[in-house]
Formats: structure tokens, C-alpha cells, sequence
């Protein structure tokens, strides 16, 4: 073989592979464009300025803050006096104050639970430790939302009807099923850490606080977002438990009565920027958490 | 068969074979997931078996102390010096003997009560709680007429009734525990020992006994909010605790199996209904499962793939899209694929007739799958990367160095690779998609609807139509028996494949 042609076969592969290559790039710019379409529309309509739910184009004929005005202001028809939050229609503030104390209050409380029962599965070893990994599956399996009607006559019971602490009992009691990812976690960190503390005298309480919780970042940060993003995207639990009890809403319930058949036409644009709103932390949150998901999902198969 | 005669064989008799080996598994795995129930089982009787042994052997071997603390609970260790612990014993003692008393014996007489008449002229054996009966005689033995208008409430009945047995086998576990503590300290001071002082015991729980500290938070929680729900929800299966028995106001009683065989075959549109979801949420669970693998690696091969650059902004631009809250983006393209919509608004725009794509059968039910498609391919996305690049690259290379092209490498490396890690994720989203709930409630809510279902519509999971009969219909019953198939279903299909895979074996390599 000649030197010039294995260079005309050189280009000839360098150009096939760059035909596959551009052909690639291609099938993904497609993609991204199918994929983030809604998301874009989204963003389009919570600035459209024309009424209605739906127009033939994407890009808005007249652009307007209102939507997002409209979100926190609510003024009467007749008088254009500005409503007291307790008589606006749609009080999304009031929702946003509502979620994020259901928020914060299970994140709290679920991450303890979460961090104490993985540990103790992961780590520790006693008589009914394989029983409850066991019953912790099998529980696991009943549909979330299957005892619903039972818990809501718990709370009746209780007192707690129609009350925004419910949401947080609801939301946290369950958590000590979520251990799954971060007993993964801690069986990936190394045993002999255990056994030299306690060579040196510790007992297995402060090996937990001392030694594993400061080497666990990571899991306790995944571990806190997704206990805080769970009660803002839920939608199951609030819309029954909640029912008609307009102030106790949350901003997905909400948000999803917005779109009522009579109050569609009218909202739909004021449903996107409130849409708008909750998407931009959510996102922030999810993108930071991402490789701790994987991680998660494939049982510590990938070292994040 | 040798792993020699498998390298052997061509790709297609390869093929062939692991299609094979993977039916003929199948009978095999059955058969040992029933012999494990059966194992299962006989473990839990030999256990019991064995504590009833103890429980006798203790009492008779035990002293004076031991064999008191038989009846008077904590006797044991405050004969044997240990007063804290002992008064710890008999304290529990007290209260669950007043909560019996005062609460609890209530209940287990009114859970099954005979001849109440709970309507005018009817009369039912076996209703949840009591109507007060017109006369009663009281400690005086003066006739007297009860107030008639209060009726006992069943769903408190029934709760109550759930509680008061979970409360009474924590009490036994302590009786048991309570019988045992007495018999080690005793055996302590027969050998010369001193048993362990209150103070120091209570040290053990932040060291030997750490776990129990850890844990008995989370598992009271457990009970009281998952555990006591669930069991109240299964009892709701027996009852005909529907619209039309809705306490307060009107009772509910046992009915057998009554509810189950209306879902199965004796009431025509309930159990034409069932079946015709349990077809469809299979249906779905499969193709959702399988579209989003298949579409979400090969994404991510497309992503991964060596020459590509920004591969980081390609990713982000897909999990962006999985990071808004589903309710947000399904309403959205609920309202975007409805016959007025913005999809049919730009076809009609650009001269084509409008599509039906959520208010036609067959069209719903792409379009829901479809969907499902844009809402999970980036998870699975985001889950292949991870893994392609763990890969080690000297496989590959020796691969090109044997002269494998592209091809050959992602069938003989990449593929196997992949489906071997990610086979727990598949069973997942598999029993996830039987459970998926979102997709399917905000873009289609369950329609259409025609008029010989019950309560449900033609998209309609098995866990949507049980939301629906919770919240709109309020056919608890019916509920609670949709529930308990649909946990069976998980179940089973979950611990078939769990079997299978090794997945399982390896929990304790790490440590």
C-alpha cells in the first residue's frame, strides 16, 4: 500500500465518521428542540398579553408582566380596590407560605428519620434486621395513596382535619421506608472506620454523630431536597385531605384548581406564571441533585 | 451446557439459547418463589414453636422471682435488685391493663355485634359497632330506653378495634421480653454475677443496643400512620363501608368476600370494568417500561458517544425538562393536545384537520405513552450515562484491537453490561409505571369515559381508578379491594424477579 492511499483512505473514514458525527448532532439538536418545547411554551405564555387558553402561535403578540402581577395582586372588578389576600380568589401567596412550611417542616423531620433507620440497617447488625429490611419491602409495595381514606379518619380523630400539620405527619411518617438510597450509601463507606473508633473506646452513638454523619454530606444534602421538593410537587395527598379548605391549599392543589373549567379561559395565563415560579427553584434543586439520583437509582452501582 | 459450546455458537443460535433459557427459567423461578413463601412460613411457626419452648422452660427452671413475674410483670428484676427496670415492667403493665379497661375491651365486643338494627326494619348480624338497643336494663335492674339517635360510629369502631390489637402485641413482646430479662437476672445471681444496674443498661442503648434507639421512632410513626392505615384498609375490603354506608349517620358491616367477587365476576359492570383496566395497566406498565429504556439509552449512547462535545450541556438541556413538577408540565400539554388546543390550533394553522389526541380510545392511549416517553426518557437518560461512563475503556480497546466494529461492541459489551446493572431499575420502574399515577390523572384524567365503566375511563390505571372511587365516588370498599390487588400484583412480580436476579445476593459485598 502506497502512502497516498492510506491517506485517501484516512480522509474518506474521517469524513464518514464526521458525516456520522454531524448526523448526530443533528438527531440531538431535534430532540432537545421536541424536549424543551413545552417548557419554552410555558415560559411564552406566562408573558402573553392576548386573553384565552390557547393561541396558533408560540411567541406572544403582546408581552406583559400582569400575569406575574396578577399572581400576588388581586383587585375587585368593580371597585379596582386591591383584595386582602383572604378574598382573593387565587391566594398564591398564601400557598407558597402554606407549602413551604409543609416543606420545611417534613424535610426536617423526614431527613432525621431517614439518616437514623438507613444507619441502623446499613451498619448495624442485630436479631431483626433482616425481618424489618424485609418488611420495609414488603410495606413498600401497598399503593401510596391505598390508606388514604383511613389516615384522613386518623386525623380526624386526632383533631387534625383539614390541617396543614397532617401534610407534614403524612409526608414524614413514611419516611422510614425511604432508606433504600441512603443505606446504600453507607454501605459503601469503609467498616474499618467503625472498628478503629471503637477499638479506641467510642460507642456506636458517637461513632454515628462524629464519625459517619460529617463523612455523609452528600446523602444528607439528596436525602434533605428530595424531602423538601416532595410536599410541592404532590398533588394526591393535598387535594383530598385538603378538599375545600381554601386557605390550607398548596401551591399545586392550587395551581391545579386554577385551571377549574370555569376558570380557565381567564387564568390559563396566570396558571403559567405561577408555573414559571415554582419550576425555577425546583430545577435548581433537581440539576444539583442529579448525579446523586443516579447514583441512588442503581443501587451504588456509580460512585457520584 | 458448557460456557465453552456458548462461545461457540453463533449470534443468532445465542440468541436463541438465552431466549430459551429465560422461558424455561421462568417455571423454575415460580417454583422457587413458592418454596420460599413455604420456607417463609414454616420459619415463622418454628419460630413461635420455639418461643412458646422458652416461655415454658423459663418458668420452670426459673426462682421464685422468674416465675412471678409471670402474672405481675417486672416482679422478676425487682427480686433480682433491679428496681428501675422492674418498675419500668410493671408501669407498662398498669397502663395497658387500664387502657383494655377503659378503651380498648370496648371495641372487640362492638367489632362483630349481632341482631343491630341499623336501619328501621333491618336487622344485620356481624355490623360494626352498636345501635343502642331500644330497652335495656340497667344496674338496677329498672328497665330504661336508650337515646336512639346515636349511633356508633364504625369507622372509629374499626380503627379503634385495629389499635387496640396492635397496642396488645406491643404489650406482649414486653410481656415476653419482661419474662426473659427476669430469667437472665436470675441466672446471673445463681452464677455469682451482679446483674446490671438501671443506669448502665440504659448506656447499652447508645452502644450494643444503639439500633433499638435509632429505630423506635420511626417504626412507632410507621405504625401509627402506615401500618394501622394499611391493616384499617384491608378490613375496609370485607365491609360495605360505600356512598350509601357512610358513618357518622349510617353503619357499616362485614360482608365477606363479598366485594371481591363483585370485582371478579358477580357484578357485570364492576368486574367488566376491572377487567378491562388490569388489561390496559399492563398494557401500559410494559410499553412505558420499555419505550423509556430503549429511547433513554439510546440517547444516551448518542449523548456518551466520543466525538460529541458539550456533552454536559446536551444533558442539562434533558434533565431540565424532568426537573419541572410534573403537575406543571402534563396540565400544560393537557391542555395543549385538547381538541382546542395549541397542537390542534398549529395543525389546523398549517391546513390539516384536527387530531383527537385524548378524547379518542386508541388515540389517548398513544398519546398518555407518548408522553410518558418525554417525562421519563431523560431519568433513563440520566441513569445509562452514569453508567456508560463506568465502563472500563480497556474493554473497548482490546475489543477494536480483535477488529470488533461499533456494532459488535455495543451488543457484546455495552449492551450486557447495562441490562445487567440496570435490571433492579427495570423491575422498579416496571412496578412504578403500574403505579404511575401523574402521567395518566392530569393529562387524560382516566377519559374518556364511556358509560359501561364504572367510575373510570379508557386510560384509567388500576391506582388512578382507586383514587377516583377514594375521592369522587367514595366506594371505599371497592377501593380498599383494588388496592390489595394491586399490591399483589407488585409483589409477586417483584419478588419473581427479585429471585431471578443476583442482584439480591450481593447486598453484603460492600461491607
Amino acid at each position: 500500500m502506497t502512502n497516498t492511499d492510506s491517506k485517501a483512505m484516512q480522509s474518506g473514514y474521517a469524513s464518514k465518521k464526521k458525516a456520522v458525527n454531524t448526523l448526530v448532532y443533528i438527531i440531538l439538536t431535534v430532540m432537545v428542540l421536541i424536549w424543551i418545547f413545552p417548557i419554552v411554551y410555558l415560559v411564552m405564555q406566562s408573558f402573553r398579553g392576548e386573553p384565552g387558553i390557547s393561541t396558533s402561535y408560540l411567541i406572544p403578540k403582546q408581552w406583559t408582566f400582569d400575569n406575574y402581577i396578577r399572581l400576588f395582586v388581586e383587585t375587585d372588578p368593580k371597585t379596582g380596590a386591591v383584595l386582602p389576600m383572604d378574598e382573593m380568589r387565587f391566594p398564591y401567596l398564601r400557598w407558597i407560605l402554606n407549602t413551604l412550611l409543609v416543606a420545611v417542616l417534613s424535610c426536617v423531620i423526614s431527613t432525621l428519620i431517614i439518616l437514623m433507620v438507613s444507619y441502623a440497617l446499613s451498619r448495624l447488625r442485630f436479631k431483626s434486621r433482616k425481618m424489618l429490611l424485609n418488611m420495609g419491602l414488603i410495606l413498600g409495595m401497598f399503593p401510596g395513596f391505598m390508606s388514604m381514606a383511613a389516615v384522613y379518619a386518623i386525623m380526624e380523630i386526632f383533631g387534625l382535619k383539614q390541617q396543614l400539620i397532617a401534610l407534614v405527619i403524612v409526608y414524614s411518617a413514611g419516611a422510614g421506608l425511604g432508606y433504600q438510597v441512603a443505606k446504600g450509601f453507607f454501605d459503601t463507606i469503609p467498616r474499618s472506620l467503625d472498628e478503629a473508633a471503637k477499638i479506641d473506646g467510642a460507642t456506636r452513638n458517637q461513632i454515628f454523630w462524629v464519625i459517619i454523619l460529617p463523612l455523609s454530606k452528600p446523602i444528607i444534602v439528596y436525602t434533605a431536597l428530595t424531602t423538601f421538593i416532595g410536599p410541592w410537587t404532590d398533588y394526591i395527598f393535598v387535594s383530598y385531605f385538603m378538599k375545600d379548605n381554601k386557605d390550607n391549599w398548596t401551591v399545586a392543589l392550587g395551581l391545579w384548581n386554577m385551571l377549574g373549567n370555569q376558570t380557565m379561559a381567564d387564568w390559563f395565563t396566570v396558571f403559567c406564571a405561577g408555573a414559571v415560579l415554582i419550576a425555577i427553584p425546583i430545577t435548581i434543586l433537581f440539576v444539583i441533585m442529579q448525579r446523586f439520583y443516579v447514583a441512588g437509582v442503581t443501587g451504588g452501582a456509580v460512585k457520584g | 451446557m458448557d460456557y465453552l459450546d456458548y462461545v461457540q455458537m453463533t449470534t443468532g443460535q445465542k440468541i436463541a439459547y438465552k431466549f430459551k433459557s429465560f422461558f424455561t427459567g421462568i417455571p423454575v423461578a415460580i417454583k422457587k418463589f413458592f418454596l420460599a413463601i413455604g420456607m417463609l412460613i414454616k420459619k415463622f411457626f418454628n419460630f413461635i414453636g420455639n418461643g412458646f419452648k422458652g416461655y415454658g422452660s423459663r418458668f420452670v427452671k426459673g426462682d421464685i422471682g422468674t416465675k412471678l413475674s409471670y402474672i405481675v410483670m417486672g416482679a422478676g428484676n425487682m427480686f433480682h435488685k433491679q428496681i428501675g427496670k422492674g418498675l419500668c415492667f410493671l408501669a407498662a403493665q398498669c397502663a395497658y391493663i387500664y387502657f383494655m379497661i377503659s378503651f380498648g375491651m370496648n371495641y372487640f365486643q362492638k367489632i362483630y355485634s349481632t341482631d343491630v338494627e341499623v336501619e328501621p326494619g333491618v336487622i344485620v348480624n356481624g355490623a360494626i359497632g352498636k345501635v343502642p338497643v331500644h330497652k335495656t336494663t340497667n344496674m338496677f335492674g329498672i328497665e330504661e330506653i336508650d337515646n336512639l339517635d346515636t349511633l356508633d360510629d364504625s369507622n372509629r369502631i374499626l380503627l379503634f378495634f385495629v389499635m387496640t390489637v396492635i397496642v396488645s402485641v406491643v404489650f406482649f413482646v414486653l410481656y415476653i421480653a419482661n419474662t426473659k430479662s427476669a430469667y437472665a437476672s436470675g441466672e446471673e445471681i445463681k452464677n455469682g454475677k451482679k446483674p446490671i444496674g438501671f443506669i448502665d443498661e440504659l448506656k447499652t442503648y447508645l452502644d450494643e443496643r444503639f439500633h433499638v434507639t435509632l429505630l423506635t421512632v420511626p417504626i412507632v410513626l410507621l405504625f401509627l400512620f402506615t401500618i394501622l392505615p394499611i391493616l384499617f384498609t384491608i378490613f375496609m375490603a370485607f365491609t360495605n363501608y360505600d356512598e350509601k354506608h357512610q358513618p357518622p349517620g349510617n353503619m357499616y358491616w362485614w360482608t365477606g368476600v363479598t366485594n371481591f367477587q363483585d370485582v371478579f365476576y358477580s357484578d357485570p359492570m364492576k368486574s367488566a370494568t376491572f377487567g378491562k383496566i388490569l388489561v390496559w395497566t399492563l398494557v401500559w406498565a410494559v410499553f412505558a417500561t420499555f419505550t423509556n429504556y430503549i429511547f433513554g439509552m439510546i440517547l444516551a449512547l448518542l449523548i456518551n458517544k466520543k466525538e460529541i462535545k458539550f456533552k454536559s450541556f446536551w444533558r442539562t438541556m434533558f434533565v431540565v425538562t424532568a426537573a419541572v413538577p410534573q403537575f406543571v408540565t402534563l396540565l400544560l400539554m393537557r391542555l395543549m393536545l385538547d381538541d382546542k388546543g395549541a397542537f390542534n390550533n398549529m395543525i389546523i394553522a398549517l391546513g390539516g384537520s384536527s387530531i383527537p389526541f385524548l378524547t379518542d380510545c386508541t388515540c389517548a392511549r398513544i398519546t398518555v405513552i407518548i408522553v410518558n416517553m418525554w417525562v421519563g426518557v431523560p431519568y433513563t437518560m440520566l441513569i445509562t450515562s452514569g453508567l456508560l461512563m463506568n465502563i472500563p475503556e480497556d474493554l473497548y480497546e482490546s475489543a477494536r484491537i480483535d477488529g470488533a466494529n461499533a456494532f459488535q461492541q455495543f451488543t457484546k459489551i455495552t449492551f450486557p453490561y447495562i441490562f445487567f446493572v440496570t435490571t433492579p431499575y427495570l423491575i422498579t420502574t416496571f412496578v412504578g409505571n403500574i403505579n404511575n399515577f401523574n402521567v395518566i390523572y392530569f393529562l387524560t384524567g382516566g377519559g374518556p369515559s364511556p358509560a359501561e365503566y364504572y367510575q373510570a375511563g379508557q386510560t384509567d390505571l388500576l391506582v388512578t381508578w382507586l383514587y377516583k372511587l377514594t375521592v369522587v365516588s367514595s366506594d371505599f370498599n371497592l377501593a380498599a379491594v383494588i388496592g390489595i390487588i394491586v399490591f399483589i400484583i407488585c409483589a409477586t412480580g417483584s419478588l419473581i424477579t427479585f429471585n431471578m436476579s443476583k442482584a439480591a445476593k450481593n447486598e453484603e459485598e460492600f461491607s
